[in-house]
């Protein structure tokens, strides 16, 4: 169960929600943070000159209080999780599935007639993913 | 998958409508028409960049998003691929494409080549809009020799 869960285009952030919503600014924070180290991770990949390259990017870094999760697609754009310490019961191949279910709700918005690509993300279809994937406060 | 037919009726119609609401006849009228058309292939290009390469593993280089369009893309779209891919390793790349579906049914050979462009405009908006997904600008244009070979060409700036 997430903490916070992030979408970023290039250089803005196209979605952003945290469950304790007090301290939003700290998460927000957080995520900028963990952008360089999402780029140092793609280029330390791209000089590795592996066959091909995955699209989850494993864990970015740790924290005392949280874990960060990142995931790049195709398209340049970064979906990064932050998950609680504490919750060791997840696994790498949970929050794995968990980013190939944002991926799939991510595209379903792209592909919205209504969507204009580079807008902030309004559906209510995806908030209600991101629900199902955040940890029930109070 | 829908028969590839739906896709292709669906395109001509859209030709045919927008030239049939034109009532300026002259070069600047005609623009916009194809304009239009070159856009609406740009938004749908975008959802298609940033669906169909889902399962496949990021991309490392110019050359290999270029072959995805050329094979998957394609395939996706017309149900084949692409004939060739020439490029000049300078940022342009020449896609050819010796029977395109969309030119087929209309002729063979030299016939009603000045009605061509029309059936390329949403292509080339295709084209350009799943490179903007992909991260590459891009400049994309069509040109007909003879029905139904046609050859789009792809300029990327600064690469």
């Amino acid at each position: 169960m997430a903490v916070c869960i992030a979408v970023i285009a290039k250089n803005y952030p196209l979605y952003i929600r945290s469950t304790p919503t007090e301290n939003e600014l700290k998460f927000h924070y957080m995520v900028h943070t963990s952008l360089d180290v999402v780029d140092e991770k793609i280029s330390a990949m791209g000089k590795a000159l592996l066959d091909q390259r995955e699209l989850y990017l494993g864990l970015l870094y740790r924290t005392e209080d949280y874990k960060v999760y990142g995931y790049i697609t195709n398209s340049k754009v970064k979906f990064v999780m932050m998950v609680d310490s504490s919750n060791t019961a997840l696994r790498d191949n949970e929050i794995c599935s968990m980013f190939r279910k944002l991926h799939n709700s991510y595209t379903d918005v792209m592909c919205n007639p209504f969507y204009n690509p580079g807008d902030r993300i309004q559906s209510r279809a995806f908030d209600n993913m991101v629900t199902s994937m955040m940890i029930q406060v109070c | 998958m829908a028969d590839t037919v739906l896709f292709e009726f669906l395109h001509t119609e859209m030709v045919a409508e927008l030239w049939a609401h034109d009532p300026d006849p002259g070069p600047g009228g005609q623009k916009m028409s194809l304009s239009v058309l070159e856009g609406m292939g740009f938004r749908v290009g975008r959802a298609l960049g940033e669906r169909l390469p889902r399962e496949t593993l990021a991309f490392r280089e110019e050359l290999d998003v270029l072959k995805f369009l050329c094979k998957d893309l394609w395939v996706a779209v017309f149900q084949k691929q692409m004939d060739s891919l020439r490029t000049n390793h300078q940022g342009t790349y020449v896609l050819q494409d010796n029977s395109f579906p969309l030119l087929l049914p209309i002729a063979s050979g030299l016939q009603y080549l000045e009605e061509a462009p029309k059936f390329l405009a949403f292509t080339c908006g295709l084209l350009r809009g799943a490179l903007c997904t992909l991260g590459i600008e891009s400049v994309v244009t069509a040109s007909v020799a003879a029905l139904p070979i046609c050859k789009f060409q792809v300029v990327i700036p600064n690469s």
